[in-house]
């Protein structure tokens, strides 16, 4: 963070040019080859969103018809007939969605959290075997698990339940390896000291002292948990067979798979896939105002 | 301090690790271990249907030895999917992570404009879901909807079927390329920026140009968050089950086998033999696992050891 700044601030300001703003360095020469670049990475990534944003717009009849990004006339309708589609199960999914993504991350941030903690803080036995064999999760196909898990969520009943789809996902190793490095960083030793000192317990350190120090990197494990649930289609659908549970993901595809027959749905699919995406970006826009993307790397201020 | 509370206070130092380490050895347990664990024993298992199949007890689970094995790995078909899945990965990792790299270098020049904004856009993909992104770019890949071509018909030019044959594959590739380049590149990017400025004061006064720069310096710098995005790549394209899947209501080209992972989900639920369908998945598992750690323990052992601290 630091070099950043320091290689900003390096620019020279001398040889200010005359009628420029007292003040203020004159503007330099944009790097036109990076600044191109990056602009075409961006239009790249925005494409396929530009065309749901327009696509959505257009009714069943003008989405054949028109060009590509010409927008359309239909968009209230279409929300209309989304609205309508089997008495609004689309919303239905939407909640379902927030359901999984919103309690599993929770969840699993609180595990990561003490988890994380307990490796990063204290000194004992079989320390480092506990973190690989966790890591080790990590390498493990979905498909290798949720196969199995399927057949043991039968044994015990719970296959089509919300329970299904929540619980496989809550430990979450790379959030446990955000977490620890977090409180490796951030929660010094002599303060976990002078809190034993004082006579406080254990858990009373960690909820009262550790935690608070914890909080951004938490707040990375829990979005990054939460958009690993929010885009999850394996296991649920593996898992749920009931469409009163679907999450959006899982409800969308089988909106598509209906659609080849009935081409019809296809402006259902593209509003429901706008409407999908506005929640998750809508998030990140607000959320990386006071978060750094950066945290996601793992990347710690030390 | 009474000599008992000592001892209670000792033992609670000593034992909250393990206690604050409970929930998430309960839920390994539970939804690691045991399922590997029920993965082998289904694979070395198959069913034996005695008399006429009838009643109940009469399909028994016997031992089958490394009989599911042999049978997945002579499979043409898994074999096909992953050359399938090969060829696409041949494709995508190098792409993304070349991308990844690109957009990193160019973010972290000087006099570079709109740069957070750009940062931005290219990182938005990884707030959409694969399931969402293939739906959308399978839209863009349909004559009837796609931009492409409307212009490719509007300029006279072939129209190639971009869900069929070869295309499909760059149509496939595209998807995964889309979705994961910005996060990538934030994950070089960050440890692009922490490398320390005096480096490039040294640079500087020797007279190297940026391109000098990014090549002698910045891309040696960087070689463990390659070496880290490369491992995880690896790891997402040999699973790749979520994107072809999406595509299959919009051409016949994607079999239900595609990927070596559609044909454990199609073993297991479409045809019912959960034996075979674990066996395929364990040696999925065991491919990825030798893969992905050869190639790190030849990239390097270094990065390993300080992520372990």
């Amino acid at each position: 963070m630091s070099s950043l700044a320091v290689r900003k601030t390096a620019a020279p300001a001398a040889g200010t040019a005359p009628g420029t703003a007292p003040g203020r360095p004159p503007r330099r020469r944009a790097a036109l080859v990076p600044t191109a670049t990056l602009l075409v990475g961006a239009l790249y990534c925005l494409l396929p969103v530009a065309w749901v944003v327009i696509a959505a717009t257009k009714s069943g009849s003008e989405l054949f018809s028109t060009f590509t990004f010409l927008p359309g006339t239909g968009f209230a309708g279409n929300l209309t007939d989304l609205n309508a589609y089997r008495d609004g199960v689309y919303w239905k999914w939407m909640g379902n969605s927030a359901l999984y993504a919103g309690l599993g991350a929770l969840l699993s941030t609180a595990v990561s959290a003490l988890s994380g903690y307990a490796l990063a803080i204290y000194r004992f036995r079989g320390r480092e075997t506990v973190f690989n064999v966790l890591m080790a999760g990590v390498l493990m196909p979905p498909v290798i698990l949720a196969i199995p898990q399927y057949l043991l969520m039968a044994e015990a009943d719970l296959t089509d339940s919300y329970a299904s789809v929540l619980l496989p996902l809550v430990l979450s190793p790379y959030g446990v390896y955000l977490a620890r490095i977090y409180a490796a960083a951030a929660v010094p030793a002599d303060i976990v000291e002078a809190g034993r000192m004082d006579g406080a317990g254990e858990l009373r350190i960690f909820t009262r002292i550790a935690l608070p120090m914890m909080v951004p990197g938490l707040v990375t494990v829990f979005l990054f948990q939460f958009v690993a649930v929010w885009n999850n289609f394996l296991l649920p659908y593996i898992m749920l067979s009931d469409d009163e549970k679907f999450p959006i993901t899982l409800g969308l595809f089988t909106l598509l798979e209906q659609g080849s027959n009935t081409p019809a749905l296809y402006t259902l699919v593209i509003t429901g896939a706008l409407l999908a995406v506005v929640p998750l970006v809508a998030l990140f826009l607000v959320v990386q105002r006071f978060w750094s993307l950066d945290l996601l790397s793992g990347a710690v201020k030390s | 301090m009474t000599g008992a509370r000592r001892i209670r206070k000792a033992y609670g130092v000593r034992g909250a690790p393990y206690l604050f380490l409970l929930p998430a050895a309960v839920l390994f347990a539970l939804f690691f271990a045991l399922p590997i664990g029920y993965a082998m024993w289904l694979s070395l298992h198959k069913v034996q249907v005695k008399g006429l199949g009838l009643g109940a007890g009469a399909r028994d689970e016997v031992w089958a030895g490394l009989e599911n094995y042999t049978d997945a790995v002579s499979d043409s078909e898994l074999l096909a999917g992953a050359l399938r899945v090969l060829g696409y990965g041949a494709i995508v990792v190098p792409v993304m992570l070349g991308l990844a790299l690109l957009f990193a270098l160019m973010l972290d020049t000087e006099r570079v404009r709109f740069a957070p904004v750009t940062r931005l856009a290219i990182f938005l993909p990884y707030a959409i879901p694969g399931v969402v992104a293939a739906m959308l770019w399978g839209f863009l890949y349909l004559p009837d909807v796609s931009p492409f071509y409307f212009v490719l018909v509007r300029l006279g030019l072939p129209q190639p079927d971009l869900l069929d044959g070869g295309p499909l594959f760059v149509a496939l590739s595209n998807i995964a390329v889309w979705g994961g380049t910005g996060f990538n590149m934030i994950v070089i990017y960050t440890s692009l920026r922490a490398i320390p400025a005096e480096v490039y004061e040294a640079a500087k006064l020797d007279g190297a140009t940026p391109l000098q720069t990014a090549l002698r310096i910045k891309i040696p710098m960087v070689v463990p968050s390659l070496v880290l995005t490369f491992f995880f790549s690896i790891i997402a394209t040999l699973q790749v089950f979520s994107e072809p899947t999406t595509l299959k209501p919009l051409t016949n080209s994607v079999s239900t086998t595609w990927s070596p992972l559609m044909k454990v989900y199609q073993d297991a639920f479409g045809k019912g033999d959960i034996h075979s369908a674990a066996a395929t998945a364990v040696i999925i598992a065991l491919v990825t696992l030798v893969l992905s750690f050869g190639f790190l323990r030849a990239a390097n052992s270094r990065t390993r050891q300080e992520a372990a601290r």
